[in-house]
């Protein structure tokens, strides 16, 4: 056990990766000599040369490209894009190709590719560097979209997605990089895919959350105990496929729930577990079904992103809302 | 107006001359001109008869694949179909230089090449018409791509695969003279040139993307010098030439497979017929008065005089092999005819390697209802 970073959960699980596995490949912009711009590929390169973790030219749809080629000759590619803002670049190779390679092909060929890219508000960046873009690639088939909250899931996940043999976009999130630390096991060990948790057992309402705001439910949670409502927090880590049972499990148990998202509110990961809920355990509700969201607008200019975000206190004035329905 | 910095009297840089000498590109590679006459008799000699032979029967197979497809479209018996015609050198020619070993990424006008590294016409059917089993290609080639672009950057990467595996293969690729405007195309042949990879890139440019003369695409006077831009060296070919087409793309993946890097070609070239069988109707922006210097210059008129000639080519053996092919077609669609439908059950389960917990679920009640 070692107290890690987010950051540094992530470097060791390419670190485990790279050594485990030679088929591993990581490439992006600046992850070879510079070790990456937030630094989760430092010393990589160093260690396993220039075959195994090197720099590309600075396009995303081509770096995208190459991964899929990789896959094809029976690589296993961890591209990075240096932001999430820049998938746009390459929507097309991981919606349109690398998503449809198990399908085209009659599972005679496939893409074990996994996509690291950094994304999320609270650090002040440019603009299209924090945006949330789960909700473009949730709807996507053949697609993984995993979201860790914490260092520990942040290297198990990381390791499951890479062992997985389909595509997986790996958001990591910007504002937690380097805020958290949590003591990791030093060695390998998984997170299993397509599973939420339940991070806090609670019995008067639920509140599912990923990525950066599961620690805002968290806090709210906590203030909320003293006030004695008990909540029950659910981080979906990978928020594409959602793990409903988890959820209809736990809203079986407090029969109120609160979804909460970074993202804005439209058509997001929040509705399509809201439309989940509707559809098959509406009668476990005794009240609607809480939302928290971003508003609708596009991502804030920096000075601007403390009113946009939610964070905790709308968090605890939603759960109210709903308790006191 | 004082102040201003006046005009230089000489500039420092003369852009118009620049502008001027990107027109000086080398005249298109040709080995048999348009009246059938040898006009690179050096690389013609390195042929034997039995290889032009092969030539000749290769194009002829083209066409006739072709003629019969378009039947089959024309009887509401295929799906989506890009006519060939008048393809048959720069298809044949560049398919035929290559190794089976080779890793093909073709467009969806590139299916004669495709059936040629392995696919079977059975499959090249059922991919046309829209069913999974089309895309079981037994030989190292992906489906025909229709996001047009996407196979360039893909092709620099498994031609990254082929040489971190060390293995003794390109990757070559396909798009038109549309193609070459997608940022895709340069990214796939700036990447093979930043990473020295083994990737030949063909552009056919039959002078039109549907209804849009390739002069619009781009002021760049031929498309082959749009490799500079990526530092690979490029030629364009005479691409209704099949020995030319042949020799060119030979000699490109002599010097790939050697280890220098990536090429490209443009293959000069003209679709006699639709865009596709979609729907497209060529006389609303084609003349006939345009296309025919380019229906003169048939790939298959001057092969077959020069065979003729040698008195190694006859009208009976030519008829013989259309029919062959045609009736080779036939028993293709009957095959295709006989696949079983797709079930949405397993199109649910080859979505993943292991379907989650919500698919499996979808899974079992389609099997239900299927099962019915």
């Amino acid at each position: 056990m070692t107290k890690k970073s987010y950051i540094q959960a992530i470097t060791d699980a390419l670190d485990i990766m790279l050594k485990e596995d030679p088929k591993t490949l990581i490439f992006g912009e600046d992850v070879g000599k510079n070790g990456g711009v937030f630094r989760t590929t430092q010393g990589l390169q160093e260690k396993y040369g220039e075959d195994r973790v090197f720099d590309t030219p600075l396009a995303e749809s081509g770096i995208m490209g190459l991964a899929i080629g990789l896959g094809l000759t029976d690589w296993r590619p961890i591209p990075e894009i240096q932001f999430s803002g820049f998938t746009f670049e390459a929507v097309d190779s991981i919606a349109g190709q690398m998503a449809r390679m198990r399908f085209r092909f009659n599972n005679k060929k496939h893409s074990p590719i996994t996509i690291r890219s950094p994304y999320g508000g609270g650090t002040h960046t440019a603009e299209m560097h924090s945006d949330n873009l789960e909700n473009f690639f949730t709807g996507v088939p053949g697609l993984r979209v995993v979201m860790p909250s914490n260092p520990y899931d942040a290297k198990g996940l990381l390791i499951s997605s890479i062992e997985n043999n389909d595509p997986v976009l790996f958001l990591e999130n910007l504002k937690l990089y380097r805020s958290m630390k949590a003591d990791i096991p030093d060695e390998k060990y998984t997170v299993p895919l397509d599973q939420a948790k339940v991070v806090q057992a609670g019995n008067d309402i639920t509140i599912v959350a990923y990525g950066a705001q599961v620690q805002e439910a968290q806090h709210a949670a906590e203030d909320l105990s003293k006030e004695n409502i008990s909540c029950e927090v659910i981080d979906l880590c990978t928020v594409s496929p959602i793990d409903t049972a988890t959820i209809f499990q736990s809203i079986a148990k407090t029969h109120k729930v609160v979804i909460v998202q970074e993202a804005q509110k439209m058509a997001g990961v929040g509705a399509q577990v809201a439309s989940e809920i509707g559809e098959k355990a509406i009668m476990s509700l005794d009240a609607p079904i809480g939302r928290v969201a971003a508003p609708n607008t596009i991502y804030p200019f920096a000075l601007a992103e403390e009113v946009w975000i939610p964070r905790k206190q709308a968090i605890i004035d939603k759960v109210k809302e709903i308790i006191n329905y | 107006m004082k102040g201003m910095i006046e005009m230089a009297k000489k500039s420092i840089v003369d852009f118009s001359k620049i502008k001027k000498n990107l027109s000086d590109i080398p005249k298109p590679i040709q080995v048999i001109n348009e009246h059938a006459e040898i006009v690179n008799q050096d690389i013609f000699d390195t042929f034997s008869d039995e290889q032009l032979l092969e030539f000749m029967k290769k194009m002829v197979w083209e066409r006739a694949l072709h003629e019969q497809t378009m039947n089959f479209s024309r009887q509401g018996r295929m799906g989506f179909y890009a006519p060939t015609a008048g393809e048959e050198a720069s298809e044949m020619g560049t398919v035929l230089a290559m190794e089976k070993q080779d890793y093909l990424l073709p467009a969806y006008r590139d299916i004669p090449q495709l059936i040629q590294h392995g696919a079977t016409i059975t499959q090249a059917y059922l991919w046309s018409r829209g069913h999974v089993k089309g895309n079981e290609f037994a030989g190292r080639s992906l489906m025909p791509q229709i996001i047009i672009g996407a196979a360039y950057v893909e092709t620099a990467g498994v031609a990254l695969g082929l040489k971190k595996n060390g293995e003794n293969a390109i990757a070559f690729s396909y798009t038109g003279d549309g193609g070459t405007s997608q940022g895709d195309s340069y990214e796939g042949m700036n990447f093979a040139g930043a990473y020295q990879v083994p990737a030949l890139f063909i552009v056919q440019d039959n002078n039109y993307a549907i209804s849009t003369p390739r002069s619009k695409q781009t002021a760049a006077p031929s498309l082959a010098q749009k490799a500079v831009a990526c530092g690979i060296p490029s030629v364009q070919v005479d691409g209704m030439d099949i020995v030319a087409c042949y020799s060119v793309a030979k000699a490109a993946r002599d010097y790939i497979i050697a280890g220098n890097g990536p090429v490209m070609i443009e293959t000069l070239t003209d679709r006699y017929g639709a865009h596709s069988s979609a729907g497209d109707d060529p006389s609303r922006y084609r003349t006939k008065e345009e296309q025919q210097p380019w229906l003169d210059r048939d790939p298959l008129i001057r092969l077959r005089q020069i065979l003729t000639n040698k008195k190694l080519w006859s009208d009976e053996q030519e008829e013989a092999l259309v029919k062959e092919t045609k009736d080779a077609c036939k028993e293709a669609i009957k095959e295709a005819d006989q696949t079983e439908p797709e079930k949405v059950s397993d199109m649910l389960k080859r979505t993943f390697e292991v379907p989650t917990p919500e698919l499996q679920d979808e899974i079992a009640k389609f099997e239900e209802k299927e099962s019915k």
